[in-house]
């Protein structure tokens, strides 16, 4: 696997890139969720290729929590090189899933400057749409359609959150 | 695994492949499905009855979803993406496989070809099944569409039967 940077850098750049075409930073609602949905998309597509490519050889998912335990374990660790930190579920259909130190928002977490734009909440939702994308494209590629959002606490402490409707 | 059948059965003299070639590859039909159960790539080696083979396709759907169900029931820990002989009919055998993505591959082989053994068409399938992987992982495709890379195609061929 090549160095993890790169696909820091990669994700960084995405999201300046597309934060660059809606100059206005107060939130206009239909540039950023354009971006934001962009960014998701992408998220996506890359979560069903590896949601085809992971899981290996047997059908080893009987039910959702052990679909979800995938995603902890094995999809965090080929992307970010560690396990999810905490799953937590209310057994109907809503899991949290939470990282203690989110590989995207490190560099983020070590200075005060961001610290002091954390409280806005502006900066963070960008960050954490591929992602939330990733994570919906692997569920999507294994049978479950799933609502996820993200949200950030204290900095490099991040929770996904993921709603299954029943069906 | 191996039935040990003892030494490959060499290919007969009527077929002029290139010595030390191997046995000759033997499906006849080969169809990838989507979980909605629509098909997003099918070919057949004799082009003229095409249509045969894929009602044959369509037909062993049915087998392969009792299979799923039935193994959804096992108590067994280990349920495999082989699915085996889906069923068999005068001339032709039916075997099928499903990934974790609920995409099914489906093969048809000949019967008469009775020197292909259980571990080479899981072989096949694992082949199958990297391919598939692979065309998903390409950024230009769109998954739910019709497969048209070529080197899933190739794949294919080397796997179908050479009819001269």
């Amino acid at each position: 696997m090549a160095d993890t940077v790169l696909f820091e850098f990669l994700h960084t750049e995405m999201v300046a890139e597309l934060w660059a075409h809606d100059p206005d930073p107060d939130p206009g609602p239909g540039g950023q969720k354009m971006s934001l949905s962009v960014l998701e998309g992408m998220g996506f597509r890359v979560g069903q290729a590896l949601g085809e490519r992971l899981p290996r050889e047997t059908l080893a998912f009987r039910e959702e929590l052990d679909v979800l335990k995938f995603l902890c374990k094995d999809l965090w660790v080929a992307v970010f090189q560690k396990q999810m930190d905490s799953l937590r579920t209310n057994h109907q259909g809503t899991y949290v899933l939470q990282d203690n130190s989110f590989p995207l928002l490190l560099p983020m977490a070590s200075g005060l400057q961001y610290l002091e734009e954390a409280p806005k909440g502006c900066p963070r939702p960008r960050f954490l749409a591929f992602t939330c994308g990733l994570l919906r494209g692997a569920l999507y590629t294994l049978g479950i359609e799933s609502v996820v959002t993200a949200s950030v606490a204290a900095l490099p402490v991040c929770k996904f959150q993921v709603v299954i409707p029943k069906s | 695994m191996g039935r040990g059948l003892g030494g490959r059965v060499t290919s007969g003299g009527s077929r002029d492949a290139v010595p030390g070639a191997g046995p000759p590859k033997m499906a006849v039909c080969i169809a990838v499905i989507a979980k909605e159960n629509y098909p997003l790539y099918i070919r057949s080696t004799p082009t003229e009855n095409e249509l045969k083979f894929h009602y044959m396709v369509h037909t062993s759907l049915d087998v392969v979803d009792e299979k799923i169900s039935a193994m959804g029931k096992a108590l067994v820990d280990q349920r495999e993406l082989y699915l085996g002989l889906l069923y068999p009919t005068e001339d032709y055998k039916v075997y099928g496989y499903v990934t974790n993505s609920k995409v099914k591959f489906v093969m048809v082989v000949d019967s008469s070809n009775t020197a292909l053994r259980d571990n080479e068409i899981r072989s096949m399938f694992r082949k199958l099944h990297n391919s598939y992987t692979d065309v998903m992982c390409n950024p230009f495709y769109n998954p739910g569409d019709r497969i048209q890379s070529r080197a899933f195609d190739n794949m294919v061929t080397s796997m179908m039967i050479q009819v001269c």
